[in-house]
């Protein structure tokens, strides 16, 4: 299974690769990683259907929002499960993100056991 | 005033006698020693017309000048009068204009802040994400510690894994406290973008006893930078089966930093009239009662007068002098408590101690 995280700070890759280390060997996850909302559409439109089954996206990027990307993947590929991570944890971002679709909305900083809660659920369906 | 008038008036009268009398005795001197042979040849009214017709317009004259003056004593006064409300009137006005002149300075300073909050907002985020990251990779250092110790219990054991085991548990201390220090750091950030990003928290249950000790801690240090700090004796009681009361702890960390900042400049204002006998001491506690939860903050400074107790919660009351207060404080503070169904009483000697009250209710 292949998700894809989004965020415009580049030690989030070296991170989220340490913390699902075991998930990664062990299970069949596989991360991918985009640093800004475009690079995030590019990936997504690599293959027809996407091989991306889940996106996890910042909110504060420079160029595309993580809000913006989130209505272009609702629009483009309306399967894909989008949730945000933010640093802005007030509810004006959270209503607009599960007004858009988006399915979750995790806080900054991230709490790795309910992340990898929300992708176990989502492996065993 | 009517005082003032009868003894004018009397005086006046008598000055009336007075004169009058001088003016006969003036004219029986002219009868007895100027004229004598005329006198001699015998008194009779009608040749002495014209002395009555003197004496009449002597006596209307004198009406007249003491009506004058009469008059003028009355102008005079409301002279006075006008002048001293006049006087009163421009000290009114400059007492008013001094105000304005605070309040444009409060709004200026006031102005500065809110600037300074967005500043800070901005800055918080920044400092927020390589905080998480400072955080985030010390936590995963501190599992592969774990596991590489795993892995070494594995070996033979002698002196050299015995050795790596040791470092190895030093490493973890290090890394657990580079964890602690950054938590605690991310903290402080999230309280100061909590106030920045203002007022639109939740009431949630929350554990009143943390919400004391990081905003105490906060109010502390930030009177230890401003400008005049003073050294106080902190004293956090606090009860530990406390239960989780209903609140909004963005409004109510307002609440604990207020008190304290109140108690802080009330105990400076202490320290800068007895000097070093004083030692300030602020006390905040908790207690768990049967209907609702109570905070007590206390400091032992100059105490609050009966007269002006009613008048703490007004808005716009302030005893600081100039810019330093806006008067809102407390005002803000009971309108928050009110928010929340509680209760604020204040409690105080003179010259001994303040002490605010505040009772929350349970969660029913």
């Amino acid at each position: 299974m292949k998700i894809l995280i989004v965020d415009d700070e580049r030690d989030v890759e070296m991170l989220f690769r340490q913390k699902f280390r075991k998930e990664t060997r062990s299970e069949n996850l596989e991360l991918v990683f985009a640093f800004s909302g475009v690079e995030a559409l590019e990936i997504l439109g690599e293959s027809d259907p996407p091989s991306v089954v889940y996106v996890f996206s910042d909110i504060n990027m420079p160029g595309m929002t993580g809000l913006e990307l989130l209505d272009k993947i609702k629009e483009r590929f309306p399967q894909i499960n989008v949730s945000m991570i933010s640093a802005y944890g007030d509810s004006e971002n959270f209503n607009k993100a599960i007004k858009s679709g988006a399915k979750e909305f995790f806080t900054k900083p991230i709490d790795f056991e309910s992340l990898k809660e929300e992708i176990r659920n989502l492996m065993k369906t | 005033m009517e005082k003032a008038a009868k003894r004018y008036m009397g005086l006046s009268r008598h000055r009336i006698f007075s004169t009058l009398l001088l003016i006969v005795l003036l004219l029986d001197s002219n009868l007895i020693y100027g004229n004598t042979e005329k006198a001699v040849e015998g008194f009779s009214i009608d040749s002495y017309w014209w002395l009555f017709l003197i004496f009449g317009f002597f006596l209307f004259s004198i009406g007249y000048m003491v009506k004058k003056t009469q008059k003028d004593q009355v102008f005079a006064k409301e002279k006075e009068l006008w002048k001293k409300m006049e006087i009163s009137f421009s000290s009114e006005i400059e007492k008013l204009k001094e105000t304005i002149d605070a309040t444009h300075l409060q709004l200026i300073q006031q102005e500065k802040l809110a600037s300074l909050g967005q500043l800070t907002a901005g800055i918080a985020h920044e400092i927020k994400n390589p905080l998480n990251f400072v955080n985030n990779f010390s936590e995963l250092s501190i599992e592969y510690v774990d596991e590489i110790n795993e892995a070494v219990e594995k070996l033979e054991q002698n002196e050299t894994t015995e050795d790596i085991k040791s470092l190895l548990g030093d490493v973890k201390v290090n890394l657990t406290k580079i964890l602690q220090h950054g938590s605690r750091a991310d903290g402080i950030v999230r309280s100061m973008l909590m106030h920045s990003r203002g007022g639109k928290g939740i009431k949630e249950p929350t554990d009143l006893n943390e919400l004391i000790k990081e905003y105490v801690n906060l109010a502390f240090h930030g009177m230890r930078a401003s400008k005049n700090p003073i050294n106080v004796d902190i004293k956090v009681q606090l009860e530990e089966e406390l239960p989780k009361v209903l609140l909004n702890p963005e409004d109510f960390s307002r609440v604990i930093l207020n008190l304290c900042k109140n108690a802080f400049d009330a105990m400076r204002d202490k320290t800068e009239l007895l000097g070093k006998d004083y030692l300030p001491k602020l006390s905040v506690s908790t207690k768990n009662l049967q209907d609702g939860v109570m905070l007590v903050v206390e400091d032992n400074g100059p105490g609050v007068p009966e007269e002006i107790r009613d008048k703490l919660l007004m808005p716009f009351f302030t005893t600081k002098k100039g810019t330093e207060g806006t008067g809102l404080g407390l005002s803000i503070t009971h309108d928050i408590i009110k928010d929340h169904e509680g209760v604020l009483e204040i409690d105080s000697q003179v010259g001994e101690y303040t002490r605010f009250i505040i009772l929350i209710p349970k969660i029913h």
